[in-house]
């Protein structure tokens, strides 16, 4: 029912042809040229669609040879699937830039484990820039849930002293927060457990115990917020 | 005969009837009757749109219109937002302050979009006027929050301080603070694309004094418990903009905001939410029913179950920004809830094309069956068919604006491996009232060539790795008599396509060709037969050398009807044919 102006018949083929995008319109292949001239001049150079495979996998030698679109190809190219659909190009899919920084956004979930609290919660370390944002977010939690304890823990706000913030490395040992700078803590950093103080007390190695228990005294006070 | 009527009146009384005339297009056409009347129109013109900043100057905006209020003012291309043009390309405000300010123009409300402001231009705003009610700042850049600090501080008026998507340097506001005791005229306020912590305590204050306050969108640094403050002291706000909403759905705090939303009756449109603890969510269900717009697009948090169900409570929405994690499931819940849907915009969540979170042809279908009204959209997927287009086409014939983008930019229709030439050659012969159309997908000549047939109030095109020949773009030319915006990139359209009728430029704001075939000796001849455009090259990598090979290719050109010849601000890597 619309009106068809040229055959598209040279076009795909059958379901199983490979899904590449280069399709054969030959004879109905349109050139850029003034009228009455033939096809193929001396220049060679063919003005058919650029298929977007041209544009932008590198390694076939894009005709263009500059540098507008930009590529990053870090796909596969095995079983005749596209390559192209893996690689970027600049200003695809067409996201604003706010938006695309927004979706960009790494962010690292670690789980945080209270003792005595029936579940976990999780924390993004992407969205702090110190142990003092984190530990003031640690403590909000603290507070969620310690005070609906018992009396004991609502006594003159000191709740905040039954607890030591501890994580897991990526080596699997469970370290005192604080210790290293804070990109080192979010690089290595998988997972958080708020421990009762009265476990942590055995924390430390024997040849740097004293500095343990410092940096255990300013942990707390820091979770405090004092 | 009609002369003699028109004199029985007054120009006080024609300026009357002109009042009632507020389209910019409406008073474009009354200025052209006559002398008498564009007299009449220019002086009592009060707001002015201008769509392309460069085509015309500040001064002679003054002089035609010098009762100027409200002014609108975009500047950078569109394929800015897609970092298509260079950082320093141009857009600048500061000299539209300058030459107000020095006329002592009565400016009291600016709204920009795409254009670079400085702190300094801020400053001067606020300095100047001394009616100065309403700033509205989209995909802007160039400020930070000193600027906003001297707007706060000096606009004793400010009634709307609007800022969408904007790239801010945050020097860690207490900008907020900045805002006097005396000002309680705030009608909206918008900070949630601010990426810094905000004097919550004096942000509680602003909200205390400020009765009129109708639209609020906080960001990321306002938490949960702050924000039940200021909805208790707020409970009349139409337009709410969440932006942390953690916190243990067991404690006293949450509770306490739960009630306090239950105040909140006047909410018609919600966005937000760019940190969230989806149990939360509940809190939110009561006022859902009487929402109209919903914008969950920048809230990755919210998926699945907990997405449809706070979906399911939103059966008046007419507006729904979200992201494709919705899924076609989640798009069949829209269709089956959202009865009077309008705008529908489905954003990509994974940019790094996974493809896992993506919708398809399925979710659109479902759409168009099920919303009768819708008229907007935008949608990312991860692929579409014709038969699906054609069936979206036969459901919904009330498009104004269709764009349709495929996260592979020449993916075919899956199924038959064709083209979506006849997909959307579909929508266009459908839906006659189409404003605005991008294209995405395998496409040949064939679509433009349906596009021009079809696409009579088409306005604006973005054709994107499409079409085989310059006939492609012709049809599109010839075509479309209303066009106004063509922006292209990546195809194969030469100088033959952009020489062919050369005046038909003057009828439009603006063309944009990247990466396609135009030449530098094409747009050389371009720029010489047409006096009244100019012709931007955008040379950044330097790959262009204008004394020589006039049959180089042009990597970024820009052409513009402009009433005052180049611009004087063009950095280096620009070049005005």
């Amino acid at each position: 029912m619309y009106a068809v102006a040229m055959s598209n018949d040279a076009t795909a083929d059958s379901p199983e042809s490979d899904a590449s995008i280069t399709m054969n319109f030959d004879d109905t292949e349109l050139t850029l040229g003034l009228p009455g001239e033939g096809r193929s001049p001396a220049g060679g150079k063919s003005y058919a669609k650029r298929g977007f495979i041209e544009t932008v996998d590198l390694n076939l030698g894009s005709s263009r040879g500059n540098a507008n679109t930009h590529v990053s190809n870090n796909s596969e190219s095995q079983n005749g699937k596209l390559p192209a659909a893996k690689a970027q190009v600049t200003g695809w899919p067409p996201v604003r830039s706010f938006r695309k920084k927004e979706l960009e956004r790494s962010s690292k979930l670690v789980k945080v484990a209270v003792d005595g609290a029936p579940y976990l919660r999780k924390v993004d370390l992407e969205i702090y820039s110190s142990y003092e944002e984190l530990l003031k977010t640690l403590e909000k939690m603290l507070t969620c849930f310690t005070l609906q304890g018992n009396d004991r823990n609502k006594v003159g706000g000191r709740v905040a002293m039954e607890y030591v913030a501890t994580y897991e490395d990526k080596e699997g040992d469970w370290m005192l927060v604080g210790d290293v700078p804070w990109k080192m803590f979010m690089e290595s950093c998988n997972r958080i457990r708020l421990m009762k103080s009265s476990e942590a007390m055995g924390l430390g190695t024997p040849t740097n115990s004293c500095i343990s228990i410092r940096k255990l005294k300013q942990n707390i006070k820091r979770i405090q917020g004092v | 005969m009609l002369r003699k009527k028109m004199n029985y009146f007054p120009d006080e009384v024609i300026e009357h009837v002109f009042d009632f005339i507020t389209s910019h297009k409406d008073r474009n056409a009354v200025s052209l009757v006559c002398k008498s009347w564009y007299k009449i129109e220019r002086m009592s013109r009060q707001r002015v749109f201008i769509g392309n900043c460069y085509a015309i100057s500040p001064e002679r905006v003054i002089a035609r219109f010098p009762e100027l209020k409200s002014l609108t003012l975009k500047g950078k291309p569109h394929f800015a937002d897609f970092s298509l043009v260079p950082q320093d390309w141009g857009g600048i405000l500061y000299p539209w302050i300058e030459a107000f300010a020095k006329r002592r123009v009565g400016l009291e409300e600016l709204r920009l979009k795409r254009m670079v402001v400085s702190d300094e231009s801020l400053e001067l705003l606020s300095r100047s006027f001394g009616n100065f009610k309403a700033l509205v700042l989209v995909s802007c850049e160039g400020f930070t929050t000193d600027g906003l600090a001297a707007v706060a501080a000096n606009c004793r008026s400010l009634r709307e301080l609007d800022l969408q998507e904007n790239e801010v340097e945050d020097h860690k506001g207490n900008w907020i603070s900045r805002f006097p005791e005396s000002c309680t005229s705030l009608v909206s306020l918008n900070f949630a694309c601010l990426k810094g912590d905000i004097n919550l305590a004096a942000l509680e204050k602003l909200v205390a004094r400020s009765p009129n306050l109708k639209s609020l969108r906080l960001n990321r640094a306002v938490p949960l418990d702050v924000l039940q403050k200021i909805l208790m002291r707020a409970p009349q706000l139409v337009d709410l903009g969440i932006g942390s909403f953690v916190h243990d759905p067991a404690s006293d705090a949450y509770n306490k905001l739960k009630a306090t939303i239950l105040r909140c009756k006047s909410i018609r449109s919600l966005s937000g939410f760019l940190e969230v603890t989806p149990r939360c969510l509940q809190a939110i269900h009561p006022i859902c029913h009487n929402l109209t717009s919903l914008n969950l697009s920048y809230a990755p948090g919210i998926h699945g179950n907990d997405l449809i169900k706070l979906i399911q409570h939103c059966r008046k929405l007419e507006r729904l920004w979200i992201l494709d994690c919705i899924g076609d499931k989640g798009l069949g819940v829209v269709a089956s809830t959202c009865k009077e849907l309008q705008e529908l915009r489905v954003f990509p969540s994974d940019l790094q094309g996974g493809g896992n979170a993506a919708v398809t042809e399925e979710g659109l279908v479902a759409i168009s069956a099920g919303c009768p009204k819708l008229h907007s959209l935008l949608y990312f997927c991860y692929q579409m068919t014709n038969a699906a287009l054609i069936t979206v086409a036969k459901n919904c014939s009330n498009f104004t604006r269709f764009r349709l983008c495929t996260l592979d930019p020449v993916k075919p229709d899956p199924v038959t491996m064709r083209p979506l030439d006849e997909g959307f050659g579909a929508i266009v012969q459908s839906c006659k009232r189409l404003r605005r159309l991008s294209l995405s997908g395998l496409l040949t000549d064939q679509v433009f060539l349906y596009i021009g047939m079809y696409a009579e109030q088409l306005e604006m095109l973005s054709i994107a790795f499409a079409g085989n020949s310059d006939k492609g773009m012709l049809y599109v030319l010839n075509g479309c008599k209303k066009l106004r915006k063509l922006e292209i990139r990546d195809c194969p359209f030469g100088d033959t396509a952009l020489l062919t009728d050369v005046g038909k430029y003057e009828t439009m704001r603006s063309l944009w060709m990247s990466s396609c075939e135009v030449t530098l000796g094409g747009c050389q001849t371009l720029a010489e037969d047409r006096p009244m455009l100019n012709v931007e090259i955008i040379n950044e990598d330097g790959q262009i050398d204008f004394s020589a090979d006039e049959k180089q290719k042009v990597g970024k050109m820009y052409l513009y009807r402009s009433l005052v010849g180049p611009r004087k601000d063009a950095p280096a890597f620009v070049r005005t044919l």
